[in-house]
């Protein structure tokens, strides 16, 4: 993991790294893909329950439950700190806790798809063997 | 068979991936396939129920806690109800001790908080008496 990603993301990066291999080359951009099409499903329900100004803080949690989950699953670690956040708001029932760390949670993610895409590029030019090397 | 990580040959175990997340069915796919064991994936507690009484059995289910349709404290009950005598290893994000307490009263043999990792798998797979052949 290259400098540039550090702070984003944490040792659960690396984990998804060491299992990319021969039979699944690209395993870790298929998986960051598939986060990236999740959580952009998640945004956008918790974008329009927002909207509508109605505050069920139990949808939202779990909204943000599953969104934290999958954060979580690929080493999203800023994206994850956000997520908590909300979620502490939900359980307090503080509309507009929400409404500011969603922003956040948003912005975070998308530092983080830009600088996955930029990683992905870099492996991609530097082709299989470079990325195993740089990755360890 | 602590700090040990087992070879990629070929087990002999099947698993099922019980979870209603991608990103969590492809990781723990990958992390069963890495140990060599066979796995299906499944998206909720219904169809873990529904591929059961279809005849197919497993000898590991990693069930998530929270999913849609079915979740899996439901789930692991009825599948205990049927006489299903898999090795079920709950895997969730939740961390509060009544929450874990429930979901082994529901019928699980082990239990480990996401995110998977090998290593954690591994501590399943030893603590559920699984040797996967080296």
């Amino acid at each position: 993991m290259g400098k540039c990603m550090q702070g984003y993301l944490d040792e659960q990066f690396m984990e998804l790294e060491e299992l990319q291999d021969d039979v699944n080359p690209n395993f870790v951009e298929e998986v960051a893909t598939l986060y990236f099409k999740d959580s952009a499903r998640l945004i956008n329900s918790i974008d329009q329950a927002l909207e509508r100004g109605s505050f069920d803080f139990n949808r939202l949690d779990n909204y943000m439950h599953q969104f934290k989950g999958s954060s979580t699953s690929i080493g999203a670690s800023k994206v994850k700190t956000e997520c908590t956040m909300f979620r502490e708001y939900c359980r307090m029932g503080n509309a507009e806790g929400c409404l500011r760390t969603f922003q956040q949670v948003k912005k975070e993610h998308a530092t983080l798809r830009k600088k996955l895409e930029h990683y992905f590029q870099l492996a991609r030019q530097a082709g299989p063997k470079e990325t195993a090397r740089r990755s360890k | 068979m602590a700090g040990e990580v087992p070879s990629l040959a070929e087990s002999k175990l099947t698993a099922l991936v019980v979870d209603d997340n991608l990103v969590n069915q492809s990781m723990h796919h990958k992390l069963l396939d890495r140990l060599g064991i066979k796995n299906d994936v499944v998206c909720n507690g219904q169809e873990a129920v529904d591929v059961h009484c279809s005849g197919r059995n497993y000898d590991l289910i990693l069930m998530d806690m929270d999913m849609p349709v079915m979740n899996g404290i439901q789930a692991t009950k009825k599948l205990r109800e049927m006489g299903i005598e898999s090795k079920i290893a709950g895997v969730t994000t939740r961390s509060k001790e009544e929450e874990k307490k429930e979901f082994m009263e529901a019928g699980l043999n082990d239990f480990q908080e996401k995110p998977l990792t090998i290593s954690k798998l591994v501590s399943i797979l030893h603590n559920l008496d699984f040797y996967v052949q080296t």
